[in-house]
């Protein structure tokens, strides 16, 4: 075994599995050990490993050590928001009176939970400015799809079988997708110069098939959709309505309300910009708001209050139904909850304004050398195309894949396909201005390099476990699973 | 109260503001109109220290009652947890990572979701594993979709002994497509009425879903519903809710199955009301390029050392727009984590003898509960670790006593199956010991 700044080359557990090992001890039968008989049984599970407990700690210890992560430094992934997630929070979401509480209990015996629930809910409204909220959701993707069922059920409720979805060319992939996976069909709204929503082109493509506009807002450019009242009225006008994609919240809350901008549905993400930890890739969760119209739509059950106790209803006969196993990712909603109370009004507003702060402080240090294709002013993110690398044959990969050789996690990439080879930056408010400046020194130097010896630029990153690997001959020759050789 | 989550200094913000050339943060909102700011303040809660919010949120959690014991599954099992997978997930290098969008940076991530996909197949006896789903609800509608895709039809027969939940999930997600689902009945002895699917199958079908072990703890002969479907041309689904089972019975794919999807909370995750659960789905390598989701693959870096990366992408979201094979971006990976820690620190021989822990411990309670005068065990089929019960008498009146007596006495039924009237679906595992069960059983005994 190599081993190099004590990182290791970790083998594959199936690799170190030795025959007759175990790493638990588990009782022994107090009960009569029962056969199930040879025609139901399975003989063995192949493959499966076997190792002490030792080995299976030092496993995972070393694989956690080859990530990088916001725990360990600055982590811009623009859209999606890496902010620091609070020890306090984990803690709480470990209390036993939240990890040991089976869902279909009694609802007399999980006041608690419902509480936690329905408080949350409650809280979401008065930040967003929607009048009622569903937890449910368990992925930002997932809030999508019940935001788009939602406005389906309610255009079939008035008999209307429109067809259409429209979506900004900047918008992420999730939205037509969702959109589509509601029975829709999609079609593209361009952006203008500015990088907002051409109010024009809407204007000509806004007709009675039209079901909704899917907005993010602010924009994935950073940009604070100005006309957004405006594109709610052209909607509202031809029965339309307006989804907002609320994956950027973090530059609005506790400064404006989504629900005061004509605004229909809007769905959150909790992993963003309520601080809960991103796990890797999840759990996350997408809580919908709606306005009173769009209440009745809402999934099943809601959790509601009478009488100071707190009960699930089931009893909403135009609810788009069920939208996954029970009440969504329970745990990550303590968190959020806990996120929200420990900060209150001025805590929000705080953070907002210093996530567009330190964005924009980015955004000035760098304008010089990355080029910013849309000048309108950004609030939490911007996005700098790769014009100003063309020049040296540098592409954006190749830049962030230099940005790990200086001990930094790498932008968003490639994204939003209206700006070419896009790194979109957001720093979030979680970050120092010592960070930022050595972001911001990383970039420039990498500009220099670029200019001077793009090859350490071509052949980064030099200091990770592995090096720049290779995409296209995993998708070609795939491997997916370990086989033994 | 202080934010004890900004590190710049107020001497840093204003550096960072004069740099920006503007002089307050208000400033930075220029571009929302005014008519959106916020006027008055919000209605928020007052903000909290440390203590007085685990104070209050611990006060919010006693409101929970976690002195009962449950003899509840029904789509979430009460298991024991080993104190590996708490401490190993905690890490921050795996708790606060993003989606691995930089395979150099993320290796660790990378090759736990590999491991997990090999674990994932070889438990369900399938080629190929996803990275996760949300849970086992939504992982029943992503793979009646993934059928679909793969065949194209109108109808789909689905088992009424599919988890419920399932079901109602399955409605939603298939409501605006142009598939129609078909529900089949179940038998005397709890398995699935093929006499019934007979009839309801036609040249539109594309596929059939069974749960096994079924909602009613049954153990469906797979044989005979793969010999069904083959017979039809349809595609075979397999629902698992109680993953535990996967250690003991024979494996999915060795009847044929085409997908096998399911709920993997049973692999560390705890009861947590609910979520966050663990989705799975694996499938045969000829469907990989329908499946949803996440996939990771090892591929070698430029100078050929062994490495992971997420592939496959252009059947996802970020590269297929609308053309997806389905919207999911963020997914469990976390929980994949913890599913993959405890199926590691167990082992082959460790899963194989809790599952035959919990079938034991499950045919003890059910000998006993057959003996009780007034109650009979349902379902003749062989089962796994639940069961359905049947009470002579109105169930209410008693399920309320035993709940005084601490015991959370199953899931009533009659809410999801009108005919399974006083009937209740006991569970039993691992964490119940012959002691409790036996003063369970004693305790259903005095109350008839």
């Amino acid at each position: 075994m190599k081993a190099k700044f004590l990182s290791y080359e970790e083998p594959l557990i199936f690799e170190i599995s030795e025959e007759g090992k175990c790493a638990i001890n588990l009782p022994d039968f107090d009960v009569p050990e029962e056969d199930i008989g040879k025609d139901l049984k399975r003989d063995d599970i192949p493959d499966f490993p076997e190792v002490s407990e030792t080995e299976i700690v030092r496993h995972f210890t070393r694989l956690s050590q080859l990530n990088y992560c916001v725990d360990k430094g600055f982590y811009p992934l623009g859209s999606c928001t890496m902010k620091y997630n609070p020890k306090i929070n984990e803690k709480i979401a470990n209390l036993e009176g939240f990890t040991e509480i089976h869902p279909l209990y009694p609802e007399k015996f999980v006041q608690g939970s419902l509480e936690i629930i329905y408080t949350l809910e409650k809280l979401l409204c008065e930040i967003t400015g929607m009048d009622s909220f569903t937890t449910a959701p368990l992925a930002g993707a997932h809030g999508e799809l019940t935001g788009m069922l939602i406005i389906r059920a309610y255009h079939m409720s008035k008999g209307e079988g429109r067809k259409k979805v429209l979506i900004p060319d900047s918008a992420h992939g999730t939205n037509p997708s969702s959109a589509h996976l509601s029975g829709w069909i999609v079609e593209e709204i361009p952006s203008n110069q500015y990088g907002t929503v051409d109010i024009e082109k809407l204007k000509e493509r806004v007709d009675e098939t039209v079901s909704a506009l899917m907005l993010t807002n602010p924009n994935t450019l950073g940009i604070f959709e100005r006309d957004i009242k405006q594109i709610a009225e052209i909607l509202h006008s031809k029965g339309a309505l307006l989804y907002m994609d609320g994956a950027n919240l973090n530059a609005l809350i506790g400064i404006a309300k989504v629900g005061d901008m004509g605004v229909d549905v809007v769905h959150t993400n909790l992993h963003k910009t309520f601080s809960t930890p991103h796990g890797g890739g999840g759990p996350g969760s997408g809580p919908v708001g709606v306005k009173k119209f769009l209440e009745p739509f809402l999934p099943v059950p809601r959790v509601e209050k009478k009488d100071g106790k707190y009960f699930l209803n089931w009893e909403k006969p135009n609810s788009i139904g069920r939208i996954g196993g029970f009440y969504g990712n329970f745990l990550v909603l303590v968190k959020a909850l806990a996120y929200i109370i420990s900060l209150g009004y001025e805590g929000l507003r705080e953070t907002a304004k210093r996530a567009v702060l330190n964005a924009n402080y980015i955004r000035k240090k760098l304008e010089a050398l990355y080029h910013v294709p849309y000048k309108s002013p950004t609030l939490h993110e911007f996005v700098c195309s790769d014009k100003n690398f063309q020049q040296f044959n540098v592409t954006t990969l190749d830049v962030a894949k230099r940005l790990i050789d200086y001990g930094l996690h790498p932008p968003t990439i490639y994204f939003p396909l209206i700006v070419h080879g896009a790194l979109m930056i957001e720093p979030t408010e979680t970050e120092g201005k010592r960070d930022l400046d050595l972001f911001v020194s990383a970039m420039e130097e990498i500009y220099r390099e670029a200019k001077e010896n793009p090859e350490v630029l071509k052949n980064a990153p030099h200091i990770t476990p592995v090096g720049r690997l290779d995409e296209v001959l995993a998708a070609k020759k795939l491997v997916l699973r370990w086989k033994r050789k | 109260m202080k934010n004890i989550y900004f590190p710049s200094s107020e001497k840093d913000v204003k550096e960072m503001l004069s740099e920006i050339g503007i002089s307050s943060e208000d400033e930075l909102f220029s571009s929302i109109p005014e008519e959106f700011r916020l006027k008055k303040p919000l209605e928020l809660p007052p903000p909290m220290d440390e203590l007085s919010l685990f104070k209050h949120f611990k006060d919010i959690s006693k409101k929970n009652r976690t002195d009962l014991i449950p003899f509840i599954g029904a789509g979430a099992y009460p298991h024991y947890i080993p104190s590996v997978v708490d401490y190993l997930s905690s890490r921050g290098e795996f708790l606060t990572p993003y989606t691995p969008y930089q395979p150099e940076l993320s290796q660790g991530t990378l090759q736990v979701i590999f491991e997990y996909q090999t674990l994932i197949s070889n438990l369900t006896g399938m080629e190929v594993s996803n990275a996760s789903l949300y849970d086992g609800a939504t992982a029943t509608a992503e793979s009646a979709l993934m059928a679909w895709r793969i065949k194209k039809g109108e109808k789909i027969l689905v088992s009424s002994t599919l988890h419920p939940f399932w079901r109602e999930t399955l409605k939603t997600y298939l409501k605006n497509f142009s598939i129609e689902i078909f529900e089949i009945p179940y038998r005397e002895d709890g398995r699935i009425d093929l006499d019934k699917a007979e009839k309801l199958v036609d040249e539109k079908t594309f596929a059939i879903i069974v749960q096994s072990p079924n909602f009613f703890g049954v153990i469906e002969n797979l044989k005979e519903v793969s010999d069904f479907a083959k017979g039809k041309n349809i595609l075979f689904l397999v629902g698992v809710s109680e993953a535990i089972s996967l250690g003991l019975l024979k494996p999915p794919g060795e009847f044929g199955a085409d997908i096998v999807f399911g709920e993997a909370q049973s692999f560390g995750l705890p009861l947590s009301f609910g979520g966050p659960y663990l989705g799975f789905i694996s499938s045969k390598m000829d469907f990989v390029r329908q499946m949803p989701g996440r996939i990771a693959g090892e591929t070698v870096d430029r100078n050929g050392k062994r490495g992971f990366v997420l592939t496959l992408s252009t059947r996802e979201q970020h590269i297929r727009r609308e053309k997806a094979t389905s919207n999911i971006c963020t997914n469990q990976a976390w929980c994949a984590l913890r599913a993959t820690i405890y199926l590691e620190t167990l082992g082959r021989k460790g899963l194989m003898k809790l599952a035959k822990l919990n079938f034991s411990k499950a045919t003890y309670a059910k000998g006993k509960i057959g003996k009780i005068q007034g109650i009979r065990i349902r379902f003749n089929s062989p089962t796994f670790n639940e069961f359905v019960v049947e009470f002579e008498k109105p169930l209410e009146p008693i399920y309320e006593k035993l709940e005084e007596e601490g015991f959370i006495a199953g899931f009533p039924l009659s809410k999801y199956y009108k005919d399974l009237k006083n009937s209740v679906l006991l569970c039993f595992t691992e964490i119940h010991s012959k002691e409790i069960i036996d003063r369970f059983v004693e305790k259903i005994g005095e109350l008839i």
